[in-house]
């Protein structure tokens, strides 16, 4: 018998990839062993499971494996050929993170990860650790990140930018940046145009000033360096001046 | 050498995807070239009336790829150009019915047989548009100058950037030159300073463009038509020829020239 010889195998495929079911959906756990055996497995399991699989909602940990963009996507279309639809990955990796979001998957579930958590919370991760972003962040991208967040380039409406430490952004921010997300008050943001954003420090959001869409776009061409911070309560805008410290 | 499998798309609905490879198609035919258009808005199948090839429909894309039909068979020749074909879209079937890997190989047996295949994505992010840009060797992203079509826009070229499809070109339209000088309408600079992507064309608003999509007569066609000439630019630099942007404040009239000319 077949089936027989495959549970008895050395590399069990049902080690290597574990499934839960969680409130909205299924939780697929990777097992620690090379992606191609990985990946082998879970396309097995869809297999052998398709009307269970068929339709579902899949979130998939894949613990501290590394992804580049074509790989998660690879992923993500052969899922939806066979009718799955991947919607999260959750991963101890910073650069699979970043590569999730910026594909649009979410990066954390309602539910607490079965396991401890490995990554270092937000004070050990402290003042010396950001992410860089190297280009414009486009409408739909949302940046999660428990330190400081670099970008070079412009936020534009409909981007997110969410650090529990501070936020620079070589460029304009048009859409949504948020420091201290944690409920940071010394967090501040920087940017090179920060007037058509929503700029939040720890639980505090500017209001964008009431232009229209037209002269806030005329304006865009003005760049001037400045700076969002907390004081008393009460969000404040700097210009950058030559002068300062 | 195969052909260029060129998808357009944008995001935001109603914009002009489906005008736009209309006439980009007609634009290259005229030209010469042999040219495919794929619908890829299965369940609201609209390229086949603005081509005015609506009653001819036998067989569609959904048949090739379940095998119930030869490629061939699928492909209506439009009734003036001889080297210009339509695949339509199944009606009577939704998105689920194609996926990216049929996009592929469908396209992979179009390549050997003409120059260009244009695909006509439809509106949304979802999985029509992935099925629509999964064959692209380009993509254009057409937008008008409005803040939401844009933004659309934006989103939509970021997750081309992110697929790693790369950086898409971008047509302007339904542009109105006189509206972006009283300040009510975004310019295309403006559109170009948010979405920092290469520009390929800008279509001037004309009314002959609706006519021409209720007639299912393309405005390319027309040789007088403005809208008709900025497509027919565009079909030439996809071919990669440098052709002048138009001067689109130009021609409101005998009098604007004439006031042009004396300010000068």
């Amino acid at each position: 018998m077949e089936y027989a010889v495959t549970k008895t195998s050395m590399t069990d495929p049902n080690s290597l990839v574990q499934i839960k079911g969680l409130r909205d959906g299924l939780l697929v756990s990777l097992g620690n062993a090379s992606w191609d055996d990985l990946r082998a497995a879970l396309m097995e399991q869809i297999e052998t499971r398709q009307s269970f699989f068929r339709g579902a909602r899949v979130a998939i940990d894949v613990g501290g494996q590394i992804f580049h963009v074509n790989e998660l996507s690879e992923l993500r279309d052969t899922l939806s050929e066979r009718g799955v639809n991947l919607w999260a990955v959750v991963s101890e990796s910073p650069t699979t993170e970043k590569t999730a979001q910026l594909l649009g998957l979410a990066t954390r579930i309602s539910k607490p990860r079965p396991q401890e958590m490995t990554r270092p919370p937000a004070e050990e991760i402290g003042e010396a650790a950001a992410m860089w972003i190297g280009r414009t962040l486009r409408s739909g991208t949302r940046i999660e990140f428990p330190g400081n967040i670099v970008v070079l380039g412009d936020v534009n409406p409909g981007a997110e930018v969410i650090a529990d430490g501070s936020i620079l952004v070589w460029g304009r921010v048009r859409g949504v940046a948020h420091a201290g997300a944690n409920g940071d008050q010394s967090a501040v943001v920087c940017g090179l145009d920060l007037s058509a954003g929503q700029i939040r420090v720890a639980g505090a959001a500017t209001i964008p000033p009431a232009l229209s869409k037209v002269e806030v776009s005329e304006r865009s061409g003005e760049v001037r360096p400045e700076k969002i911070s907390l004081k008393d309560g009460i969000l404040q805008m700097e210009p950058w001046q030559a002068n300062q410290s | 050498m195969g052909a260029q499998v060129v998808t357009i798309t944008s995001g935001k609905g109603g914009v002009g995807k489906t005008t736009a490879v209309a006439n980009l198609a007609v634009a290259l035919a005229a030209d010469g070239a042999r040219v495919v258009c794929i619908d890829g808005d299965i369940g609201l199948r609209n390229l086949d009336v603005v081509m005015g090839l609506e009653n001819r429909i036998v067989y569609d894309v959904v048949d090739v790829i379940e095998g119930r039909c030869r490629l061939r068979q699928a492909m209506i020749r439009d009734k003036r150009l001889p080297e210009l074909y339509l695949i339509p879209a199944a009606q009577t079937r939704d998105k689920s019915a194609v996926t990216p890997s049929d996009m592929i190989r469908l396209c992979k047996e179009l390549r050997s047989e003409v120059d260009w295949v244009l695909i006509d994505s439809p509106a949304g992010i979802e999985r029509g548009f992935k099925n629509s840009i999964a064959a692209a060797d380009r993509v254009l992203v057409i937008t008008n100058p409005e803040v939401s079509a844009v933004r659309d826009a934006d989103r939509v070229i970021g997750i081309l950037e992110a697929e790693e499809k790369g950086t898409p070109s971008l047509i302007i339209n339904r542009l109105n030159p006189v509206m972006v000088k009283q300040h009510d309408m975004l310019s295309a600079e403006d559109v170009l300073d948010l979405l920092a992507i290469k520009l390929i064309g800008v279509v001037p608003e004309d009314e002959g463009v609706i006519v021409g999509t209720n007639r299912g007569n393309p405005v390319a066609l027309e040789p007088k038509s403005r809208a008709g000439q900025a497509f027919r630019n565009i079909a030439k630099r996809m071919g990669g020829e440098n052709v002048p942007f138009m001067d689109l404040e130009a021609g409101n009239g005998l009098w604007a020239r004439l006031s042009k000319l004396g300010r000068k």
